[in-house]
């Protein structure tokens, strides 16, 4: 999958926000990207522009296109981007507790898209159901298909949501958060969990957190967004060893140590910018260490420096000095 | 279920007893006078006797609880009595609840009127709900656009526009105008021809379009306020993200989270049809069970007025039970144990 210049603004009663400003990676199959970024950076909003997930209006895709199996999914028609959605692309989405149909059972709603996107029968349905349940690592799958998604645990309806993503068996699954709203000790069980699908079905991922810690742990690729632009991508090793954004820097620094240290958790001052008019100058300017004047006055484009390391930002932290002379 | 149904109908007795004793104590400490709308010539000692006569010589507590009798245990031997045609014995002694203007018992004359009610009230229920539900979910879908704009004014006109405005509007324009309905049901029609069948239908359009109109604008804003509710939610997106088409994502996942409420709100409205729009049966003279209560007070026919409002209180107490009932069954989420 290619994504190339993605724009998504929202209209609002206060005006326009810009919350997706030019977009543009690509994913590889089988292949695991992480997209990591502050609350507000725009990583929900640039996944669910994909699939056109988004309430349009208020959201509105200004430009971009996503080529996906030589088709560009923005500008096709609704039916057609319906068998993507959750046959070829499956989505989990943060917040398990309120993703589910609180009215249906449990087996309705992992058998709905079997019989939208795979014709099968409700009883072929039904066993591939159970399948998918015990796959996902729910015990005793075919007697809690009957369940209601109020009877499950937290960490449960959420290996609910990934069974229904995983369904089709899709080429891509692209999960929001899907650990931010479980406790740590059911957030590791959910990651062991992705890797060892992964594994099995050779799916590409992306996986959007705000955790560098998480992200680190399973990923073959990182992008790093800040206030919607991709400010920084790199593998994982490189990325780590090397981070050439300030950004990306401030975000490793809060990292707590391994070592346990009583040190305080480090913060990144200041706050997320505010997306209300099109961004002409850096944006994490107003917080970033180095800025200088070239930094309040325009904003750098990803430039690629080695390999499959890009960055965005006119400081080259490893010179301590400005990238280019301006 | 069963066990939380047997105890909410084992609450509701007590409440009956104290309801009945409340519309009886008011009654009858109302100033009016059974025969008050006899002729003045009638002297007040004879006035007295016709009083004494109808029982209003006892004590208030002593016909109370003859009420009661009457009520709990002579009128449903009765009942059984007249349904499967065999006698419990001492028939004649089980007085009934009898009315004082035309000292025939109560219960028949309400059975007589409930038909009347049941289909011009009744109908117009149902048809108000058949109009208010699709207006609501399309209104909700399409928030904002014309459709929901134009839905919005009628149904605020129709909130707020009494049925004694609407009723004899449509009579002067249909009836008096136009000439196309007659402005008084007669209820003496009997339908056995495609014609009578036809006149039947003449005279039921006008109350039927009033009252339909007045209940489809109410139910109208409660469905699309619910389908609000829930189109926002979670669930909605994860529906379109699975593959499904708008109409599955709105017919199935949305609107059966939305009808939870609604059908709340229905099912207590339901005690509405059998009080029978008084006004409108009035205006289109419809002799439902409405138009009975209000000839009740006006005479002062303290059985009838104390027999249909404490119906009307059973209905009340019986339809909240339902509505809880049936919200149970619609939202697996609510379990009564």
């Amino acid at each position: 999958m290619d994504v190339t210049d993605l724009r998504t603004v929202f209209h609002t009663q206060d005006g326009v926000v810009h919350a997706v400003n030019g977009i543009s990676f690509h994913l590889e199959e089988g292949e695991l990207l992480s997209v990591v970024g502050e609350s507000g950076s725009g990583k929900s909003v640039t996944m669910m522009s994909l699939l056109k997930l988004l309430p349009i209006p208020p959201a509105e895709i200004a430009s971009g296109t996503v080529m996906f199996d030589g088709k560009d999914l923005l500008q096709m028609e609704l039916e057609e981007l319906r068998e993507i959605r959750g046959g070829k692309i499956g989505f989990i989405f943060q917040d398990p507790m309120t993703s589910l149909n609180p009215v249906f059972n449990v087996g309705f709603q992992i058998m709905e898209p079997l019989k939208e996107h795979l014709g099968l029968s409700k009883k072929e349905a039904r066993k591939r159901a159970i399948e998918l349940l015990e796959l996902v690592g729910i015990p005793g799958a075919a007697d809690r298909l009957d369940d209601f998604p109020h009877q499950f645990s937290g960490g449960m309806r959420q290996r609910v949501m990934i069974a229904i993503a995983l369904a089709c068996d899709p080429q891509i699954l692209i999960a929001d958060e899907p650990t931010t709203a479980l406790d740590v000790t059911i957030q590791a069980q959910i990651l062991e969990l992705i890797k060892d699908l992964r594994k099995k079905l050779g799916m590409a991922i992306v996986w959007i957190t705000h955790d560098l810690g998480v992200a680190a742990g399973i990923s073959d690729r990182i992008v790093v967004m800040y206030g919607g632009f991709v400010v920084e991508h790199a593998k994982v090793d490189d990325l780590y060893k090397r981070p050439l954004h300030p950004y990306t820097r401030a975000l490793l620094a809060t990292l707590p140590s391994e070592d346990g240290g009583e040190e305080r958790l480090k913060s990144i001052r200041g706050t997320p910018p505010n997306l209300g008019a099109a961004p002409t100058s850096c944006p994490f300017a107003p917080r970033c260490e180095h800025a200088f004047d070239r930094c309040h006055k325009e904003n750098p484009a990803l430039e690629r420096i080695e390999g499959v390391h890009d960055v965005a930002c006119w400081w080259d932290v490893e010179k301590e000095a400005p990238r280019h002379a301006s | 279920m069963l066990n939380y149904t047997l105890r909410r109908l084992l609450f509701a007795i007590p409440t009956l007893i104290v309801i009945s004793f409340i519309i009886f104590a008011i009654l009858a400490l109302a100033p009016s006078d059974p025969t008050g709308n006899l002729p003045l010539t009638i002297p007040a000692e004879v006035r007295e006797k016709i009083r004494i006569a109808l029982g209003l010589g006892e004590p208030l507590p002593i016909r109370y609880l003859k009420w009661l009798q009457q009520f709990f245990i002579n009128e449903p031997l009765h009942a059984i009595e007249q349904m499967f045609g065999f006698s419990f014995g001492g028939g004649e002694a089980r007085t009934r609840v009898v009315s004082f203007a035309t000292r025939g018992p109560v219960m028949d004359t309400i059975m007589e009127r409930m038909p009347q009610t049941l289909w011009v009230v009744g109908l117009s229920y149902v048809v108000g709900i058949l109009i208010a539900v699709p207006i609501g979910v399309i209104s909700a879908y399409k928030q904002y656009s014309w459709f929901d704009q134009v839905g919005t004014f009628v149904s605020m006109v129709g909130f707020s526009v009494p049925t004694f405005f609407t009723g004899p509007l449509l009579i002067v324009i249909f009836s008096v105008q136009l000439g196309w309905f007659p402005s008084v049901y007669d209820t003496t029609l009997e339908v056995n021809s495609l014609g009578t069948f036809w006149q039947q239908i003449k005279q039921m359009i006008m109350p039927v379009t009033v009252l339909a109109f007045y209940n489809a604008a109410q139910i109208s804003r409660f469905m699309r306020a619910s389908m609000l509710d829930n189109l926002s939610q979670d669930y909605v997106r994860t529906a379109r993200a699975k593959g499904m088409s708008e109409k599955v994502v709105i017919l199935t996942h949305v609107l059966r989270n939305s009808l939870i409420p609604v059908v709340t709100v229905i099912a207590l409205g339901i005690p509405t049809i059998f009080s029978g729009a008084i006004i409108t049966e009035q205006i289109f003279r419809v002799n439902g069970l409405g138009q009975l209560l209000i000839i009740g007070i006006q005479g002062a026919d303290i059985p009838m007025v104390q027999t249909l409002t404490f119906m009307f209180a059973v209905l009340i107490v019986l339809f909240n039970l339902i509505a809880d009932i049936v919200y149970g069954l619609l939202d697996p989420r609510i379990r009564y144990d």
